[in-house]
């Protein structure tokens, strides 16, 4: 059984709704499948628009998906109730991409760590300052930085806060939402290093959420490609990487730049004609799916 | 006259007065841009990469101000100019393409308007003509319908046609430099590609000099001829493309290509350690000295000159060093 099962995932949001006037339905994430198993990451690849942060937050129900079907472990998470789904949180926690905005300025550190396990009612006040002390280590951060505020902090480091925070709770599944696109690139192999060592630790299985196909080739086991709000292509990270067969696959994969000034470019364009919409996944490979 | 550099910058010192004290954000840095070439400046977020830019153009805003150094464009000084002089360069001589679109362009204009604006301010066309001409530069962008598009607005247009548009409004009065500050950094990778690919055929078309300003070693490898590196406010290393890559000899520089995900998948990245030092925290001596895997004592002495490594290109590491330098640093060091 896989620990994450999305099936027919469904996300309408209305736009340019007036007083008077209905608006449109977009389909942000439209009926979209796939399931992750213990222990791999799985990426989750597309350019901005194409719903794949939608996906990760239906997945939490940190936004409410408009039909479809998320079981973790075998349960319907969309059917859980409130308490039930809080307690469901324990297990199944987000990164977010921007380390600037997503910590409050206000509180230290230790704070920040602390919280879900004040709101989770985890342990008296001495066990919860020890299991703070032990994130920071864990991450790689400095314990006398505890009482520091977040605007003290590099990038780098800020990004390991937010993951200390996620980690407090001993979680089995995280989503990494753009974890390191915020960052310089000498500090986000850092922090992609930290990421792959946790995994190993901690036995934890990702969800990837990210733009930078390089950096999704060197992480992820495999990958799923989204394109306005569908999965296109689906499979191996090596088997697509090698051999993608949709065309907005080999589109997205021609345009990653290549630090070699003499690597030969062959781009490909993408015309939005050629993609037939309604094409479902079918296996091209064992394995490895595609829309074609 | 003919292998004059288009710009040429000498020892650029560009600080901001701080409460502490003034501290540099560009430190004595000296580069050229020669006619018909694109150079990249490649750095970290603050390496000093978009002030050096600002600094060309005499945009830089207090606290900070141009502290030293010559400006130096078709022999020319431009840190001489008064500023409405130097409002004639901006545009008609040297352009200068942001990062942002959205914000670069003035959202309740259309589109058409802005760009007939530059031409009528630099006195290139009258209000018929300017109109007619912008048209033409939406069209030699290669926006789609260019001559309905110009009477939308900014919002109305995906951010890599906003980038176009940008890109239309340098390139209306034909200046032979246009600075372009991480043009491609907020736009998906389809787009950039697209991007990239208008900048270098617009900068055949026009015979145009490209400052590119990026983060992105995949971008400068795409795009540039020469290659500046920038460190702590610093060029650490200088050269042709092709040695760049094939010899990165500075240890920053060595570390920014190794830690570009590659190899064998699943495998660690070889990160350079530490962060960035802030300003006005500089380590004594080479800036990168305390991140720096092949530090040895003489590191931390002094900040080290630019020592030859191969044919135009030149990295500022004791690496390099002539042995009889490595005896008497100070003599060597002091600029």
């Amino acid at each position: 059984m896989p620990l994450v099962d999305v099936s027919h995932l469904v996300k309408h949001f209305v736009r340019d709704a007036g007083l008077f006037r209905a608006g449109t339905r977009v389909a942000a994430v439209d009926d979209v499948s796939f399931s992750i198993h213990e222990g791999e990451t799985f990426g989750l690849v597309g350019e901005s628009g194409s719903g794949k942060t939608t996906t990760g937050r239906c997945m939490l129900r940190l936004i409410e998906p408009t039909s479809g079907d998320v079981r973790f472990r075998g349960e319907n998470v969309l059917g859980f109730s409130k308490s039930r789904l809080r307690e469901a949180r324990r297990e199944m926690q987000i990164v977010f991409q921007d380390p600037y905005s997503s910590l409050n300025p206000r509180m230290r550190a230790r704070v920040i760590v602390e919280e879900p396990l004040v709101i989770h009612k985890l342990g008296d006040r001495a066990a919860r300052r020890a299991r703070v002390a032990e994130l920071f280590q864990l991450v790689g951060l400095d314990r006398s930085h505890l009482d520091r505020f977040p605007h003290e902090f590099s990038g780098g480091q800020r990004q390991r806060i937010g993951l200390a925070r996620a980690l407090a709770l001993n979680p089995s599944f995280l989503i990494l939402d753009e974890p390191v696109s915020a960052l310089d690139v000498s500090v986000q192999a850092q922090v992609v290093n930290l990421l792959m060592d946790l995994q190993q630790r901690l036995k934890l299985t990702y969800l990837f959420i990210a733009h930078d196909l390089r950096l999704v080739e060197h992480i992820c086991g495999r990958i799923a490609v989204m394109y306005l709000g569908k999965i296109v292509e689906m499979g191996p990270a090596a088997a697509i990487f090698a051999a993608p067969q949709h065309p907005y696959t080999r589109a997205l994969l021609s345009a990653i730049p290549v630090p070699d000034p003499d690597a030969p470019r062959h781009r490909l364009m993408l015309d939005p004609a050629s993609v037939n919409r309604e094409a479902a996944l079918r296996e091209v490979a064992a394995g490895h799916w595609a829309a074609v | 006259m003919a292998d004059e550099p288009l710009l040429r910058v000498e020892n650029l010192t560009t600080v901001f007065d701080l409460p502490g004290g003034a501290v540099p954000a560009v430190d004595d840095i000296s580069f050229e841009i020669r006619a018909g070439e694109t150079l990249g400046l490649v750095g970290e977020s603050g390496s000093g990469k978009s002030v050096t830019a600002l600094s060309i153009m005499r945009l830089v805003q207090p606290p900070g101000r141009v502290a030293g150094g010559r400006l130096l464009f078709k022999g020319r000084d431009l840190s001489t100019l008064d500023e409405r002089d130097m409002r004639r360069v901006r545009g008609a001589d040297i352009a200068l393409i942001f990062q942002e679109p959205m914000t670069a362009l003035n959202p309740v204009f259309r589109i058409g308007d802005q760009i007939a604006e530059t031409l009528r301010v630099h006195g290139r066309a009258s209000r018929a003509e300017a109109a007619a001409k912008a048209v033409e530069l939406l069209d030699a962008v290669r926006i789609p319908d260019a001559a309905a598009r110009v009477r939308d607005y900014p919002h109305q247009l995906s951010g890599g046609m906003r980038q176009r548009v940008l890109i239309a409004m340098a390139l209306a009065c034909q200046p032979a430099l246009v600075i372009a500050d991480e043009p491609t950094t907020a736009l998906d990778v389809t787009i950039q590609a697209e991007i990239l690919d208008l900048l270098r055929d617009m900068k055949a078309r026009f015979r145009l000099s490209l400052l590119l300003i990026t983060h992105d070693l995949g971008v400068i490898a795409e795009t540039a001829d020469r290659v500046a590196v920038m460190y702590a406010g610093r060029i650490v290393e200088t050269g042709p493309v092709r040695a760049l890559f094939q010899n990165p000899s500075h240890p920053y520089t060595r570390g920014l290509l190794a830690s570009i995900p590659g190899g064998a998948p699943g495998h660690r990245l070889k990160a350079i350690e530490g962060s960035v030092p802030r300003l006005g925290a500089l380590p004594s001596g080479c800036a990168f000295g305390p991140r720096c895997p092949d530090r040895f004592d003489l590191c931390a002495t002094a900040p080290p000159p630019d020592y030859p490594v191969g044919a135009d290109h030149t990295a500022k590491c004791y690496l390099y060093a002539p042995h009889s330098a490595l005896r008497t640093p100070h003599s060597n060091a002091s600029r």
